[in-house]
């Protein structure tokens, strides 16, 4: 199963590297990560995906805890939160089929953000679910570039992740 | 803040009255460690501290002038065993930071507090693939507990003493500060606070109250009750509250190599170190066991054997201040995080022996059918290894300290040498390190100059930091070293021997140096004994020797290390070998 986590970490420098170390070498997988700051100034949050067990997932988040530039961990897929990614996307894009590629853009609620004779580039923001669809819809264009961020995500309702 | 510098005396005297506590990093450092109360550092000059060196010139602060880098951490760290406080290295740039790494990965695995300073090419040369430059906080941050690289002058009292808080804090660990050269010449204000707060770091000491009460429960109703304790009960002061503990309870204890020690090696109760080569009636017990109060412990492969079987008869207790130490290997029906002297002492309040007579009659009989022998050849035969501990343990005084290396002699020590009192005892555990002994009780007999140490070391260990009898000589230091020579790499050849069809490949350490005469060219004594019948007489004369003495014992080359259960097997399937002979 795949676990999104938010970790909360004080904005030093080697940071990300701790924690991107810690990762590689206890043996976890990260698929994607995103970071950016916060409110708080001096705090920066990642959210990190990694797809493992339940007792893999807890001992990823002990060890992170054990960082001490790491301030707080959650882990947000055991809570209802939203969760997005941004893709860019190149795709073969011949006058002919520009109106088709249009259509299949304005379903998933993306936008074209560049055309030139051949191609089209298009962003779309959204879960990996409708990423992966409009990929595949695409495909059949032929992608020639694609560029994708990781998964940001925030609880649900009023409640948020804090330092404390 | 910091004015442009103008070389002119009466501007400098009026910036002084501005900020009267201003600093230079390098006496920075010398004040933060007056302050931390540290009275020895241990440590090799070079290039990129030499700053730091002309500051400790002027300071009345002890300083161990190692013959190697490794061996400052290793001898800091023997230091930091036996007293408890954080040991301090200082070492260069480059090599010599990279020199250290071993022996900060060896404090690493064992928990034990360490602060390091290193040396660092100037701020603006970072990057540069300057001359003795190396990254050392990127080399060493899965080894540490915490490192810095200093990056502003005025950043480093608060860094000094969170390294500080954060290595002798929580479970204890190593902290690297790396510092540029130009670092140590900058001045800022110096304002020394101690155990700040941190905000990522918030260590529990206080078990939760609902899962002591359920520990309480679980000890009542058990009836073959065990407590497998390690090195946290050494680290936390825990010795006394477990001998409480296990008294009143009426529970056995089993110490790993790491907590030997913390329970008196002759109470009736204790039953000798669990795992690859410990007693019979230890891995028995928790074989059978239906309760094990594991007490500042990782289930380390070494001791578990194949996991999948291990105490799977039992429910567990796990006490550990590390939270990510419970269940990572083994799972856990009772978890509390916190201290295990505090935590011990709160399950001492309100613990209630179970009905565990039948249990400890069981065990009795184990120990009468299996004890841990050491076999001897009779006088002016090769000698016994083991019979050369049983020597060392019996003729010297009580309160000696031990330190060993890592190998065969390290487990006959752990067998044999009778361990009654706490951080006595030290040795690589985690790591394993050959070489680590010599320099730890350096360190140790720095720290506790009017005990007695003996370093038992082998041939092989020895020759890996053999240079530091040049410190012990230099230091005047009343010291043994006792060379269980048999010529191999005897626990690799052991292995070879069991599993691999006796092919000692590159095992036989040919060209040995003869070890009396090496001790004679760094000015110390040499001795050496090669039968059974003069072991005592020259244990005895190394004992009434001053400065350090190396015995070299020719021991039996191919005697192996046995009780032994083979790696990843149960740990009730022991391998006997010459333990019953």
């Amino acid at each position: 199963m795949k676990h999104v986590l938010a970790i909360l970490v004080e904005n030093k420098p080697g940071v990300l590297s701790r924690v991107a170390g810690l990762f590689s070498r206890r043996g976890f997988n990260i698929d994607n990560i995103a970071v950016g700051e916060t409110v708080a100034p001096g705090i920066s949050r990642m959210t990190i995906t990694v797809e493992g067990s339940e007792k893999l997932v807890e001992q990823v988040i002990k060890q992170l805890h054990k960082l001490i530039n790491v301030i707080k961990v959650s882990n947000l897929s055991k809570e209802s939160s939203v969760m997005r990614e941004l893709l860019l996307i190149k795709v073969n894009a011949e006058v002919g089929y520009r109106s088709d590629i249009q259509q299949i853009v304005e379903t998933f609620r993306g936008k074209v953000v560049d055309v030139s004779p051949e191609s089209m580039v298009i962003e779309v923001t959204g879960d990996e679910e409708k990423l992966e669809a409009i990929k595949l819809l695409l495909q059949h264009y032929g992608i020639r570039e694609i560029a994708r961020t990781g998964k940001v995500a925030l609880l649900r309702g009023a409640a948020i992740t804090r330092e404390g | 803040m910091r004015k442009p510098e103008i070389n002119n005396k009466g501007y400098l005297e009026c910036e002084h009255r501005q900020i009267s506590s201003a600093a230079s990093g390098a006496t920075m450092i010398i004040k933060a460690l007056e302050k931390e109360n540290v009275d020895m550092v241990f440590g090799y000059p070079g290039g990129a501290v030499i700053p730091l060196y002309n500051k400790l010139y002027d300071s009345t602060l002890k300083h161990v002038l190692v013959r190697h880098e490794q061996a400052a951490v290793h001898a800091a760290d023997g230091y930091a065993r036996v007293t408890g406080k954080p040991g301090v290295v200082f070492a260069t740039s480059g090599p010599g930071a990279t020199n250290l790494v071993t022996g900060i990965a060896n404090a690493y695995m064992d928990s034990v507090p360490l602060v390091i300073i290193t040396g660092q090419v100037p701020c603006s040369s970072i990057g540069t693939d300057a001359f003795q430059e190396a990254d050392i906080t990127g080399i060493t941050m899965p080894i540490t507990k915490h490192n810095y690289l200093v990056k502003e002058v005025s950043d480093l009292p608060n860094i000094l003493s969170e390294a500080f808080f954060l290595a002798s804090t929580g479970r204890r660990g190593p902290v690297l500060i790396d510092i540029p050269k130009d670092i140590f010449d900058r001045e800022a204000e110096f304002v020394y606070n101690r155990n700040r707060k941190i905000p990522g770091y918030n260590p529990t000491y206080e078990g939760h109250a609902g899962q002591i009460s359920r520990a309480v429960k679980a000890i009542k109703e058990a009836k073959r009750p065990v407590l497998f304790g390690g090195g946290g009960l050494l680290r936390s002061g825990a010795s006394p509250a477990l001998q409480d503990f296990a008294e009143k309870a009426r529970v056995p204890v089993i110490l790993t190599l790491m907590g030997l020690g913390a329970f008196p090696g002759d109470n009736e109760l204790y039953l000798g170190m669990p795992g690859m080569h410990g007693t019979i009636t230890a891995n028995y017990a928790l074989t059978e066991a239906d309760l094990i109060i594991a007490a500042g412990v990782r289930f380390d492969d070494r001791v578990t054997g194949k996991i999948e079987e291990f105490a799977n008869n039992a429910r567990v207790i796990h006490i550990d201040i590390d939270p990510a130490e419970i269940g990572k290997n083994v799972n856990i029906d009772v978890p509390i995080v916190g201290d295990v002297k505090t935590v011990l002492e709160a399950l001492l309040k309100n613990v209630q022996p179970g009905d565990t007579a039948e249990w400890l009659q069981q065990i009795k009989g184990w120990q009468k059918n299996y004890p841990t022998l050491c076999g001897s050849n009779g006088a002016g035969r090769p000698i016994k290894p083991q019979f050369v501990i049983k020597e060392l343990s019996r003729l010297s005084p009580e309160n000696t300290i031990v330190a060993t290396d890592v190998g065969q002699h390290q487990m006959w020590t752990a067998q044999h040498f009778n361990i009654k009192r706490p951080y006595k005892f030290i040795t690589s555990g985690g790591l394993g390190t050959m070489g680590y002994g010599f320099p730890a009780a350096i360190g140790a007999k720095l720290a506790c100059p009017d005990e007695t140490v003996i370093c038992i070391t082998g041939d092989g260990s020895f020759q890996m930091n053999i240079q530091e009898l040049a410190t012990a000589v230099n230091n005047q230091l009343d010291l043994i070293i006792a060379v269980v020579n048999n010529g191999y790499l005897g626990m690799v050849r052991q292995w070879q021997d069991i599993f691999y069809n006796k092919r000692y490949a590159h095992t036989a350490l040919e060209g040995n140096p003869d070890f009396v005469k090496v001790a004679e060219a760094y000015g110390a004594k040499g001795l050496r004994a090669a039968g059974e019948n003069n072991v005592s007489s020259v244990i005895e004369e190394a004992l009434s020797e001053k400065g350090p003495v190396i015995i070299d014992f020719i021991v039996d080359p191919e005697e192996n290390v046995y009780p032994m259960v083979a790696p990843n097997c149960p740990i009730n399937e022991i391998i006997f070998g010459g333990a019953r002979s």
